[in-house]
């Protein structure tokens, strides 16, 4: 496949919760977007700023009030469209994934996904084994009963009952929430070594930017339903004025560095992650 | 489709019947049962039916969301409609093969169904413009009588509120498990029924434990804030009536003389 192909696309989606009611709520207006392959996209925004209603379009779990969405080329909507096929190809791991483990052992339940592709018991198995290793959940918890396990390790398990089913591409709908800083950092540098290894389009949701900052090569940044900024971590934070009103703050080292600049240094504000910024403070010291 | 269950949903919006006291509603929700059941000829059924629509355009709720209750509903009415059709005995109208339709029967299914969308309607119409909280408290209040004879009003209306109060909870998280296990390829919808009953288990079983983790969240809660029954609690809004309410009873009490009134002259 042709590098930079665009895999998703959203086409002046629009959606509505509740329509005609006094609940009514604008989730979603006319959002134009493009996802290319092999792309790593964190999407941010404050609670209700429409992030989960945006990817749930994305594998045609939630059906737009108005516009489109194309995957590899072909409208979702289409009536003979193989909805069961985007869904797996689409992998969407859900915000506290670990309400949906179900089954009498981890390894069942990872089994899960592969076994609704339709895959013989073998593969199955093949697949549950590589996901519960990817995510690196320790062999002596495999047989173990879900609900027995530490809520990182429930998150873990929920991720890899995703992942078995090999999505190109996979969305995850903050996956650290609820974890303490350890569990966030494993969580994050798992799904980053995951896209470094498959190479996969990885969309992270987040209310964090200092989450997202260390991993992604794309942001955009969701407000009221819209995508106020799109680009690279880089150029969405010189907007970090703007963002604070949004109810969103830029990495601190953004901070640091328009501090920096402010007081009279000589120093570039683009970095976005506390080694970037250290090799530029390091860079004006030595000149 | 889930989104059909709004059994004891609230409906925000600015009516004469939303600040009315619930004891009030409560009261004519009762009358309004008896009248239409006791209304067995057409008269009295428009008379029930024309209040009921005066009603509902007081209520400033929309129509749809009260019919949307009936949504759930509409396989049962017609399969009760049907047998009362075809079962009761009576002068034969029509006959296919061994069943036959009979004037009584055919006069029993639409008056019984229509009765129970009416009484669907009429009793959301309370629910739609009552919240949780303002329906337990008139409970607590209209069958405080009950106490002295033993039956512990206040833990009663209390599990209400808090059944109430979890259906719209439950009902989203059902929605949302369902995505989470079709994001995985579930299917809810094809096959025979033990095939269906069986694709509900990926979905009931982390609805069960949410459904208890909550309970017990709950009920930690209701403890750090030392909730200990309704013995000795005060409110912070007692239930007190207005002149809309007596102006409401009014009206009630006219309308139970004008509908005895005209059965009787019938
Ligand atoms: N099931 C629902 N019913 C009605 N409104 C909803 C529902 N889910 C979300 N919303 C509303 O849609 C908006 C966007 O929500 P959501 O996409 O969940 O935001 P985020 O994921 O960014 O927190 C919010 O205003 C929220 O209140
Ligand atoms: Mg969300």
């Amino acid at each position: 496949m042709a590098a930079n192909e665009n895999v998703l696309i959203m086409d002046h989606v629009s959606y509505k919760y509740s329509p005609g009611t006094a609940y009514e709520v604008t989730a979603l207006d006319d959002v134009s977007l493009t996802i290319k392959e092999g792309e790593f996209i964190g999407i941010i925004g404050h609670t209700g700023s429409g992030k989960s209603t945006l990817v749930q379009h994305l594998n045609g779990l939630m059906k737009a009030t108005e516009g489109h969405v194309y995957f590899n080329g072909q409208d979702i909507y289409d009536k003979d469209y193989n909805m069961k096929n985007l869904r797996t190809q689409v992998g969407m791991v859900f915000q506290y994934p670990e309400h949906q483990l179900f089954e009498t052992t981890v390894f069942e339940d990872v089994k899960f996904g592969p076994k609704n592709q339709g895959l013989s018991e073998e593969d199955q198995i093949k697949r549950a084994y590589e996901a519960l290793e990817l995510v690196k959940l320790p062999e002596e918890f495999f047989l173990a009963s879900p609900f027995e396990l530490s809520g990182g390790q429930k998150r873990r398990a929920a991720i890899a009952g995703v992942i078995a089913m090999k999505p190109s591409v996979l969305i995850l709908d903050e996956p650290t929430a609820g974890l303490d800083p350890k569990g966030r950092d494993d969580v994050l540098s798992l799904i980053s070594e995951m896209h470094e290894k498959r190479g996969d389009t990885v969309i992270l949701v987040s209310h964090s930017m200092e989450d997202v900052a260390n991993y992604v090569d794309r942001i955009i940044v969701m407000d009221t339903g819209k995508p106020v900024y799109d680009g690279t971590p880089s150029q969405v934070f010189a907007n970090y004025k703007e963002l604070e009103q949004m109810g969103l703050a830029a990495p601190a080292v953004t901070y640091v560095m328009n501090d920096l600049k402010d007081a009279g240094l000589d120093v570039a504000t683009t970095a976005t992650t506390v080694f970037e910024a250290r090799d530029e403070i390091l860079r004006m010291l030595n000149k | 489709m889930l989104r059909d269950i709004t059994i004891g949903q609230y409906y925000p919006a600015d009516s004469v019947l939303h600040s009315l006291d619930p004891r009030v509603k409560l009261f004519a929700t009762l009358v309004f049962i008896i009248t239409l059941f006791g209304a067995n000829n057409i008269f009295l059924f428009a008379f029930v039916l024309v209040t009921l629509i005066g009603i509902i355009k007081l209520s400033h709720v929309p129509f749809s969301f009260m019919v949307r209750g009936l949504r759930a509903i509409v396989v049962l009415l017609v399969i009760a409609g049907l047998f009362n059709m075809f079962l009761t005995p009576g002068r034969e109208l029509v006959r296919f093969g061994f069943l036959k339709i009979t004037d009584v029967g055919l006069k029993n299914a639409v008056l019984m169904t229509s009765r129970m969308v009416l009484l669907i309607i009429g009793t959301s119409v309370m629910t739609l413009t009552t919240t949780p909280n303002q329906l337990t408290d008139g409970l607590e209040k209209s069958f405080g009588f009950l106490k002295k004879v033993g039956v512990s009003v206040h833990e009663i209306a209390l599990m209400m509120s808090i059944a109430l109060r979890f259906i719209p909870i439950l009902v989203e998280e059902t929605d949302k498990i369902m995505k989470a296990q079709m994001a995985r390829g579930a299917d809810f919808e094809s096959g025979n029924i033990f095939q269906k009953a069986k694709n509900m288990v990926p979905l009931l079983v982390p609805l069960f434990v949410s459904a208890f983790r909550r309970a017990n969240d709950l009920s930690y809660a209701m403890e750090a804030r030392c909730y200990n029954g309704g013995e000795g609690r005060t409110k912070m809004r007692p239930l007190k009536y207005s002149s809309l309410d007596q102006r409401a009873y009014i009206c009630i009490f006219t309308y139970i003389i004008l509908f005895y009134a005209v059965k009787f002259v019938m």
